[in-house]
């Protein structure tokens, strides 16, 4: 009596942990899906910002070390590895990006330019998909993690060598910082 | 209400149209079958038999072929088909109503919507189709020429979510059979005028009775006022939950100044849209007859005949919406 007890629990653990496994793979291609639909995105942003700074150099040639600042922010972005370091870098080039967009409405020639119209088009496109992407990335991210943490699917999670995945946002401490206003210092000078 | 109970809300709303409209139909046929064949062999009940099929079978023709149905009507042309025969500038503003569509399809993790381009210089756009995954997306070209990115995002967002709760749904099939009722109202009516007058149903006529009049009073009151009714009908879906696509839209984008930037111009815009007639006025963004009692405030005739809520509302709720404390929405 008490093997058949022993048999019955161990079947049932069997079950249960194929079970949480099976659930645990499945969440992590969905958040290996979720990543690859931003990294598509964030792909063709680094193909088309060539294309941009090409088109624009004649026109804006004295803006030179914005130019230079959006390829150098590209060629950072490139080199990320996994969401929370690319997070950081397209922020950066998305900012670098910003102030390009900005100084070209100064330009005339450039807003009437089909070509450049086009390329920024789509850069503000893919920019934007990379944005609604992101949350649904970061939802079914978070998921993964939940899952991964609580009792007693942790234990598993271990054993089978899952990792928590990587949010895709803002981490960078300057962008989080709540900005200091000395108010003292600027009575006294 | 939260999106669950919105559309069931709507599915059930869809169910009541689709019988009420059976209703009607065999009401009618019931006053053909005791007027006309009152006395002579009154047995069989032809008209209330035809009236049945004939209501069913459109109510479920509404049901699947209604989105087909209404772009046909207004003249609307799917995207490629309009974009193959663009000039240069006119290619990229198509090519960023696409984008703007993608975008939203990722925002709101529905399937992608076909889009259609209405040939009219009136800003103007419905959503029409059964269901997520069969919907459309049309948008005057007057839209497309007078809205920047980001009104048009918030146009698009705003007809997403009518697709997602199923308010499509509903519209679809109240667009659908109120163009039926239109008609077949039409033809009773020229039906009765003809008959009335040839002496063969006269003599048919009197032997119908009291009984035999009552009903034909009562029928003919149904025939006048059906297309009124299903008027009715149509509005009173329509108006409560623009001020919710509003919102949800602007959720999606996060933005609710371009919606509320593009309804201002839309709403400047007082002519009229000639593509979209009366029986699809309800599924547009904004009243396409460009009524009067739009522009005024929430009067009892208002209420009762314009199928939109008063702009400025719409447009004062929008603006309420951007004064969020920064940070929240992840912007």
């Amino acid at each position: 009596m008490p093997g058949l007890i022993l048999l019955v629990v161990v079947v049932a653990l069997v079950i249960w942990a194929i079970a949480s496994y099976n659930r645990l793979v499945g969440l992590r291609n969905q958040v290996l899906n979720g990543w690859r639909q931003i990294d598509v995105q964030l792909k063709r942003r680094h193909d088309l910002i060539p294309n941009l700074v090409n088109a624009v150099r004649g026109s804006m040639d004295f803006e030179r070390d914005t130019l230079t600042a959006v390829m150098e922010a590209r060629a950072k972005a490139l080199t990320a590895t996994g969401p929370a370091d690319a997070a950081q870098k397209e922020n950066q080039l998305s900012q670098a990006l910003g102030k390009l967009f900005a100084l070209a409405e100064n330009y005339p020639t450039l807003k009437s330019n089909e070509n450049v119209k086009a390329l920024m088009e789509e850069l503000s496109t893919t920019e934007n998909k990379v944005g609604f992407a992101r949350q649904f990335y970061n939802d079914i991210a978070t998921k993964f993690n939940t899952v991964q943490q609580v009792f007693p699917t942790n234990i598993f999670a271990g054993i089978f060598g899952f990792k928590p995945a990587e949010l895709f946002e803002i981490t960078d401490a300057a962008e989080r910082a709540v900005p200091v206003v000395d108010l003292g210092r600027k009575a006294q000078s | 209400m939260n999106l669950y109970e919105q559309q069931s809300a709507n599915r059930r709303r869809t169910w009541l149209v689709m019988f009420a409209f059976v209703g009607f139909l065999v009401v009618l046929g019931l006053g053909f079958d005791t007027f006309y064949l009152g006395g002579v062999g009154g047995n069989v009940p032809i008209g209330s038999i035809v009236a049945l099929s004939v209501g069913s079978i459109s109510a479920v023709t509404s049901y699947f072929t209604g989105d087909r149905a209404v772009l046909l009507a207004t003249g609307a042309k799917p995207i490629a088909e309009v974009g193959a025969s663009a000039s240069e500038p006119d290619k990229l503003k198509l090519h960023q109503l696409d984008n703007i569509v993608d975008e939203m399809t990722i925002a709101s993790g529905l399937p992608r919507p076909r889009v259609y381009i209405v040939p009219d210089p009136d800003p103007n756009a419905f959503a029409t189709g059964r269901g997520p995954e069969h919907a459309s997306i049309a948008v005057t070209r007057g839209l497309l020429d007078t809205l920047d990115r980001d009104e048009l995002q918030g146009v698009i967002a705003h007809e997403m979510s009518h697709i997602k709760n199923l308010d499509v749904r509903v519209m679809t099939v109240v667009a659908a059979l109120v163009g039926a009722v239109a008609l077949l109202s039409d033809w009773a009516r020229r039906g009765m005028w003809s008959g009335g007058g040839s002496g063969k149903r006269s003599d048919r006529r009197e032997g119908g009775g009291a009984a035999g009049l009552v009903f034909f009073v009562i029928w003919i009151v149904a025939v006048a006022l059906a297309p009124f009714l299903a008027q009715a009908l149509a509005m009173l879906v329509s108006r409560r939950r623009e001020y919710l696509a509003d919102a949800s839209g602007a959720e999606l984008t996060r933005n609710p100044i371009g919606l509320a930037r593009a309804l201002e111009k839309i709403d400047a815009a007082v002519a009229p849209t000639q593509a979209i007639n009366r029986g699809s006025a309800h599924m547009c963004i904004a009243d396409p007859l460009g009524r009067q009692v739009n522009l005024k405030g929430d009067g009892f005739w208002s209420n009762l005949f314009a199928s939109h809520p008063p702009m400025a509302a719409r447009i004062a709720a929008l603006k309420e919406m951007a004064f969020l404390p920064e940070g929240h929405g992840g912007r």
